[in-house]
């Protein structure tokens, strides 16, 4: 039974699945436990509010598959949100899309920082990046003179983007942004299945001296990785500051724990090689059910609620680690099994073949 | 002599010696008092803490691992000796209960990084999401005050001359953790650990006792300098010691610990220490603010490894060019044949 289960799937997919199940489960879970849980207005709030961690998700297992990490997205973030709303304050002329670009340039530019540190300059991407988060957030905190960005002095138009809908079954919508953010997971998704680029990350991350021996461009990669992170923060900035208008020095602070969060949950290997967009988009989502249920579980402390999270994040770990290995086991051994059965039948034709003659 | 001298300085401790001269020369001509006694006890006391983790942070970055929970403990620990004196609990008690914990949950990390083999960034970083939430769930989101007054006096006030206890507990733990890393077994291990951990293993080297005993040692230490924190501010909050780890790890690392292990010294984690509480002391006088502070810390710390790294790169990279300009030249006899011949064979 679980024999012909392991000759169909690949231990990774179990993961996912396994992800699915339990975001389900704890769905169901919530929903005896919170009266009218699944109302309109708190389903578009709990899907509004994926689509910022999803998209620098996105950017994040990109970097995390090469074997580094980037930590310095929140202050990309609040850095971006903060320099496009000043833009905006100072010449509300500026059409919507311009904006989303300029906050993604002012991405490409922090990512392209990171990544000539990291890929040329060879400094380990967990120092590298603890040291560019602290530094845009100084640019920030310089940058702005301590002051705010308030909803009053942005265009009009921005204050319609976050309810602006694609689509909508009876209350439940689509929202612009959430589509945006889809939108990305799925090209993130394709890159890393179909594109050359996408297979490359994994061969980096599996075994960084094989990829340079092999001849893959494992710098050009790298750096190219950190880029697309930047550039998505850039985005997912611009978001931010589309949905809540105020933004303040610390805009988006401890956003990249969230988000690492995420894709460690989501089953993508800390260690690089392996993982997928569609475990970091059920990562997100499992932690942004997590958080606003927990809000709203009556006779529970919101305070419990990072208490749990930290919880989650080694359950995930471990379970990763733990299970995933043994079916990995279970899975070789099949197929050696199968390989061996299918050389022994050859083998027999053979020795028959040559009776025969 | 001389020769011995200009090598010394050009290692990494002796490139952190006179960084710290030309700090110490600019505290002093702006600064009046600056050598005083007083000053140097506030120099200390205001980052104390902080030093003490870094003693044990040093242990955990040697033996090629990380611990990014140790500020989220530091909070925990304040929160539960706070919580714990708030309910009634006599204070000796709360402080010992609180050091258990941290000794506890730091057992519980080295247990998921050394038996179960998880990545002690991803085990750590659960630590820094959960400690924090622990300590949010004790103190919720109020100020734990009115501590006993021999509490906030072992905190504030000199207990030998105008040393505090914390000032005095970084000297003692700073000698044996120097005697511990270089002289003793333990010490040697976690080099060896750092270097390869499956080259210790094979060796023989019980590399799970080791790495649960350093990860035991951080929770404990850690939760010491959460409780030393409260009593010197004499208030927790959820909040206290966040962010720390931030400028821990870059102290050890502009030590000349390397982050993938198996090298760096005490001596050059002490250098940084001072150079780092003098540097901040030094831009507040210039008058830069705290969060400023942060970003130069941060920015030293990425140049501490990258200016070392582009050096190497130019210096690969000329030899490289002289190499080709050697091949490239008209075959002259070769000035040192036997070298070459060896070269060769």
């Amino acid at each position: 039974m679980s024999d012909a289960i392991l000759r169909r799937i690949r231990p990774e997919q179990f993961r996912e699945v396994i992800l699915l199940i339990v975001t389900i489960g704890l769905l169901a879970f919530f929903a005896t436990q919170i009266p009218d849980y699944f109302n309109a207005r708190s389903v578009n709030r709990l899907t509004t509010g994926l689509a910022i961690p999803l998209v620098v998700a996105v950017g994040q297992v990109l970097v995390v598959l090469t074997r580094n990490i980037d930590l310095s997205v929140s202050s990309i973030v609040g850095l971006s949100a903060y320099m496009v709303g000043t833009m905006l304050t100072r010449d509300t002329g500026i059409p919507p899309i311009v904006a989303a670009l300029a906050a993604m340039a002012i991405g490409l530019v922090l990512g392209v920082i990171n990544g000539l540190i990291v890929a040329y300059g060879g400094v380990p991407a967990i120092i590298a990046t603890l040291g560019t988060l602290a530094l845009y957030r100084v640019a920030l905190v310089e940058f702005s003179g301590a002051r705010t960005v308030t909803t009053a002095d942005l265009p009009a138009w921005l204050n319609d983007v976050p309810s602006a809908t694609v689509a909508s079954f009876a209350n439940y919508d689509l929202r612009l942004t959430v589509a945006i953010a889809l939108v990305v997971a799925i090209l993130g998704q394709l890159t890393l299945r179909y594109l050359p680029f996408g297979r490359r990350l994994y061969a980096i991350g599996s075994n960084p001296d094989a990829a340079r021996m092999a001849g893959l461009p494992a710098k050009r990669d790298v750096f190219t990785a950190f880029v697309i992170c930047g550039t998505l923060s850039g985005l997912a900035g611009f978001m931010f500051l589309v949905r809540f208008g105020n933004i303040t020095v610390t805009a988006a602070q401890g956003l990249e724990l969230q988000v690492v969060a995420a894709v460690v949950v989501g089953g993508v290997n800390i260690f690089g090689g392996s993982g997928s967009m569609v475990g970091a988009l059920l990562g997100v989502l499992l932690i942004e059910v997590l958080q606003q249920s927990l809000l709203r579980w009556a006779g529970m402390s919101e305070f419990v609620k990072d208490a749990i999270l930290g919880l989650l994040i080694l359950v995930a770990v471990t379970a990763d680690t733990v299970i995933l290995g043994r079916l990995r086991e279970m899975w070789v051994r099949v197929r050696r099994r199968d390989q061996a059965r299918a050389h022994e039948a050859t083998m027999t034709d053979e020795g028959g073949l040559a009776h025969g003659a | 002599m001389a020769r011995e001298l200009l090598r010394r300085l050009r290692s990494w401790e002796g490139l952190l010696f006179v960084l710290l001269l030309v700090v110490l020369a600019y505290n002093i001509a702006r600064v009046p008092n600056f050598l005083t006694v007083t000053n140097q006890v506030n120099l200390f006391q205001l980052g104390i803490e902080k030093a003490i983790v870094v003693l044990v942070m040093t242990f955990v970055i040697i033996s090629g691992e990380i611990d990014l929970s140790v500020a989220s403990m530091m909070g925990l620990s304040a929160a539960t000796a706070a919580y714990l004196f708030q309910s009634g609990v006599p204070m000796v008690v709360a402080i010992l209960v609180a050091l258990a914990v941290g000794a506890g949950f730091g057992l519980i990390n080295g247990y998921f990084v050394a038996v179960v083999g998880l990545s002690s960034l991803a085990v750590t970083l659960a630590g820094y999401v959960g400690f924090r939430g622990l300590a949010r769930l004790l103190v919720q989101d109020n100020s734990v005050g009115g501590f006993p007054e021999w509490f906030t006096d072992l905190g504030q006030k000199g207990l030998v001359g105008p040393l505090t206890l914390s000032i005095l507990l970084f000297f003692i733990l700073a000698i044996i953790g120097t005697i511990v890393l270089h002289f003793s077994g333990l010490g040697r291990l976690t080099y060896v650990i750092g270097n390869s951990a499956a080259v210790a293993r094979y060796s023989g080297v019980s590399v799970v006792r080791t790495r649960l005993i350093i990860f035991t040692m951080s929770g404990f230490i850690s939760a010491l300098a959460g409780v030393l924190m409260a009593a010197r501010l004499g208030a927790v909050r959820a909040s206290t010691a966040e962010g720390f780890e931030l400028d821990i790890i870059t102290v050890v690392l502009l030590g000349g610990v390397s982050i993938f292990g198996g090298v760096g010294s005490m001596i050059g984690v002490l250098l940084s220490t001072y150079l780092v509480l003098n540097l901040r002391n030094g831009l507040v006088i210039a008058g830069v603010t705290g969060n400023t502070q942060t970003g130069i810390i941060g920015l030293l710390l990425i140049l501490s490894v990258l200016v070392p790294n582009l050096a190497n790169q130019a210096r690969e990279w000329w030899r490289r060019r002289q190499a080709d300009a050697n091949a490239r030249a008209p075959a002259e006899p070769v000035v040192e044949p036997t070298r070459s011949q060896a070269a060769s064979g």
